[in-house]
C-alpha cells in the first residue's frame, strides 16, 4: 500500500476490518474446526452418516428451502402492494413486516404453534376442512421459517421496486406489449436480483433458526427434528466433539449453498445487463 | 388530419393542467408543443399517447377515436424523456421489443425480426452498438435508440418528450439537425414537447405554443416569430424589448420613431434586430449611452441604457451585424441615437 490512495483513511478502515473479522467470526468458526479434529476422520464420517443426523439436515436444509421459495413469491407480492398502492393502514402495514426481526423468536414459535396446531384457531380450520395438520409436522417448520423470513425479502425488494423506473412500463405498453408481458419482461428481470438476494436470506436465516421452530415442529427424530436441535440434543449429553462435528457440517453447507446462490445472482445479473 | 385533439381539459386536484385545447395537425408535420414548465404541453403529449386520461373530450389519430383506447392499441411512437430504455436488454433487444411482442399471427420471424432491427440501427447510425447494454450508451446513443425503438413498430404518429432536454448542448444542436433530416425522410406526423423556443423554431414546421394549459398561438415558426398573437408569445418567442407607453416618456418614443398615430394598443414589444442605433453626432439628440456589448457569433447584442420618465435607468437591446457594428466605431459610454423601426402593439 507505497502507493497514495484517494480515500483516505485505508490503514485504520481495514486493520479494523480484520480485527473484527477475526474476533466475531474467524476465532471461534477456528475454534469449532479444531474441536472437530478431537475426532478421527472415521467417527467424523460416522456421525455424519447416522440416519438421525442425516434426517434432521434433510429436514434443515429442505425446509429452509422451500420456506425460502415461498417466502420470495410472498414477499415479491407484498413489496409490490407497499410500493405500486396506496391503502389505509398502509404504513402500520408496512410496520407490521419488521416485527419478526424485533420479536424474540421463541414468543414467534410458541404463537404459531398455538395458532396452527390441530385445536388452534387456524389449525382446527385447515384440520377440518383439507385434513392437514401443520403444528408438529415439517409444514409447521416451513410455517415458522415463512414468518421468519418474509422480511428479508421483502426489505430486500422493496427499495429496488421503488427505484425501477415505471416510463419503462409505459416504454413497453406504448410498443404493444400487453400487462403481462411488461412484467415478464421488463419488471421481473429488474426486479429478479434483489428477490434472489432476498430468498438467499431467507434461505439462510431459516437453515440455522432454532427459537421459533422447536415450539412447532414437534421435534420427532427422523421426522421434524433440525439440525440446531440436534446439536443441543448432543451438547446435553457432553458430546461436545459430535455436536461441533455437525455444526461445522452445516458451515459448510451452508457457505457452499451460499456460493451458489451469489453465482446465480452474478448469472442473473450478467445476462441483465447490470454487471 | 392526421392528429385532431376535441376539446382535451384534465385536471389534477384544483390545478387545470388542460383547459379545453383544440388542435389539429395535418399529416406529415414536425410539431413542436412549446411552452414553459407546468404549462400543460406534456400532459397534453401524454393524452394523446394515451399514457394519461384525459377528464373531457376526444382524440383522434387518423380519422379514429382512441379516447379510450390503451396505448398499446394506439399505434404511437414514444420517446420519453430519460429515454426508458430496458436496461436489462441489449441495444438489438431494446430495438426489436416492440415487434416481439407482438401476437404470433402478425409476428415477424426471427430472421425479419433481425432485419428489420439492424436497418434501424442502420437508420440511427448505431449498428455497430447493437449488443451493447444502455448504460453503457452516451446520452445522444440512448437517445437515437430510444427513437429506432418506437420506430420500430412503424407508428402512424411519434410522439417525442422533451427530446433533446438531457443532452448537452454540442449534442443538442447535432441531434436536432439530425432529427429534422430524419422526419424529412420518413415524413410520419411528429410531436415533440420543448420548452426551448429556439429548438422549437429550429426543429419544428408548426409551433404551437402553450401557457397555463390554453394554445397561445399555433402557426409556422416564421409567422409565429413576426406575427405574436399576444404579449405572451413575443415575449416568450425570441427576444425583445417592452416598452409600456405609461412608464416611458412620449417624447422619447416620438424621436425614436415609434410613437405614431396608429399605434394600437399602449405596450410595445421591439425585436432588438429592429432597433437600428447610429453614432449621435450633436449633442442634443443623443438620448442613449452604449453600456456594453457582447458577441453572439454573426450577430453583436448591444445594451443601450436610458433615463426613463421618472428618471430610473432602463436597458434596451439592439443587434446588428457584426461588421457592421465594426463600422460604427463605437465606445463603452458613448452615445447614440436610436431609431424603431418596428413593433408589435398589445393592450
Amino acid at each position: 500500500m507505497a502507493q497514495s490512495n484517494i480515500m483516505p483513511g485505508f490503514r485504520p478502515a481495514i486493520s479494523f476490518t480484520l480485527v473484527y473479522l477475526a474476533l466475531i467470526v474467524l476465532i471461534p468458526l477456528s475454534a469449532m474446526l479444531l474441536k472437530t479434529f478431537e475426532l478421527s476422520l472415521d467417527e467424523y464420517w460416522a456421525i455424519l452418516t447416522n440416519p438421525r443426523v442425516q434426517a434432521s439436515f434433510r429436514i434443515s436444509f429442505g425446509a429452509a428451502l422451500i420456506a425460502a421459495f415461498v417466502a420470495g413469491v410472498f414477499g415479491f407480492i407484498i413489496a409490490w402492494s407497499l410500493v405500486r398502492y396506496t391503502f389505509p393502514g398502509k404504513r402500520l402495514f408496512d410496520a407490521l413486516i419488521d416485527l419478526p426481526f424485533a420479536l424474540p423468536t421463541a414468543v414467534a414459535g410458541i404463537v404459531l404453534a398455538a395458532i396452527y396446531e390441530p385445536r388452534g384457531w387456524i389449525g382446527k380450520i385447515v384440520m377440518d376442512t383439507l385434513d392437514v395438520q401443520i403444528a408438529y409436522k415439517p409444514l409447521g417448520i416451513v410455517f415458522a421459517l415463512i414468518f421468519i423470513g418474509l422480511p428479508f425479502v421483502v426489505r430486500t425488494i422493496e427499495p429496488v421496486l421503488q427505484e425501477f423506473d415505471t416510463a419503462m412500463e409505459e416504454a413497453a405498453a406504448s410498443l404493444g406489449a400487453t400487462r403481462l408481458q411488461a412484467f415478464v419482461k421488463v419488471i421481473l428481470p429488474n426486479i429478479l436480483p434483489a428477490t434472489i438476494t432476498g430468498v438467499a436470506l431467507a434461505f439462510a436465516r431459516g437453515v440455522g433458526e432454532y427459537g421459533s421452530v422447536i415450539f412447532i415442529a414437534g421435534n420427532m427424530p427422523y421426522i421434524s427434528e433440525i439440525v440446531p436441535l440436534l446439536i443441543i440434543t448432543k451438547l446435553e449429553q457432553y458430546d461436545y466433539a459430535g455436536a461441533t462435528a455437525i455444526g461445522l457440517t452445516m458451515l459448510i453447507l451452508s457457505f457452499l449453498l451460499l456460493l451458489l446462490i451469489n453465482g446465480l445472482q452474478w448469472w442473473v445479473r450478467r445476462r441483465s445487463g447490470q454487471l | 388530419m392526421s392528429i385532431s385533439v376535441n376539446h382535451i381539459s384534465k385536471h389534477f386536484g384544483a390545478f387545470t393542467a388542460l383547459d379545453n385545447i383544440s388542435l389539429e395537425i395535418p399529416e406529415g408535420e414536425l410539431v413542436a408543443l412549446l411552452g414553459p414548465s407546468g404549462c400543460g404541453k406534456t400532459t397534453l403529449l401524454r393524452i394523446i399517447a394515451g399514457l394519461e386520461q384525459a377528464d373531457q373530450g376526444d382524440i383522434f389519430l387518423k380519422g379514429d377515436k382512441v379516447t379510450d383506447k390503451p396505448v398499446k392499441n394506439r399505434q404511437i411512437g414514444f420517446v420519453f424523456q430519460h429515454y426508458a430504455l430496458f436496461r436489462h436488454m441489449t441495444v438489438f433487444d431494446n430495438v426489436a421489443f416492440g415487434l416481439k411482442v407482438k401476437p404470433r399471427r402478425d409476428r415477424l420471424s426471427d430472421a425479419d425480426i433481425a432485419k428489420k432491427v439492424h436497418a434501424l440501427l442502420e437508420l440511427v447510425q448505431l449498428d455497430w452498438l447493437h449488443d451493447r447494454y444502455p448504460d453503457q450508451l452516451s446520452g445522444g446513443q440512448r437517445q437515437r435508440i430510444a427513437l429506432a425503438r418506437a420506430l420500430a413498430v412503424e407508428p402512424s404518429v411519434l410522439l417525442l418528450d422533451e427530446p433533446f432536454g438531457a443532452l448537452d448542448a454540442s449534442v443538442r444542436k447535432d441531434l436536432r439537425q439530425w432529427l429534422r433530416n430524419l422526419h424529412h425522410d420518413l415524413n410520419v406526423t411528429s410531436i415533440f414537447v420543448t420548452h426551448d423556443q429556439e429548438e422549437a423554431m429550429e426543429v419544428a414546421s408548426q409551433v404551437v405554443v402553450l401557457n397555463h394549459g390554453r394554445i397561445e398561438q399555433q402557426g409556422a415558426p416564421g409567422d409565429i416569430y413576426d406575427h405574436p398573437a399576444n404579449a405572451f408569445v413575443s415575449r416568450f418567442i425570441g427576444q425583445t424589448n417592452v416598452f409600456d407607453l405609461d412608464e416611458h416618456d412620449a417624447d422619447w418614443l416620438q424621436t425614436a420613431g415609434l410613437l405614431t398615430a396608429q399605434q394600437k394598443g399602449k405596450i410595445a414589444h421591439v425585436r432588438p434586430h429592429d432597433i437600428v442605433i447610429e453614432k449621435s453626432t450633436a449633442d442634443s439628440d443623443a438620448f442613449v449611452t452604449l453600456k456594453d456589448w457582447q458577441h453572439l457569433g454573426s450577430l453583436i447584442r448591444i445594451e443601450l441604457v436610458k433615463s426613463g420618465a421618472a428618471g430610473q435607468a432602463a436597458s434596451v437591446y439592439a443587434e446588428m451585424p457584426n461588421d457592421q457594428f465594426r463600422r460604427l466605431h463605437l465606445n463603452r459610454g458613448d452615445k447614440v441615437e436610436l431609431r424603431i423601426r418596428h413593433a408589435h402593439w398589445f393592450h
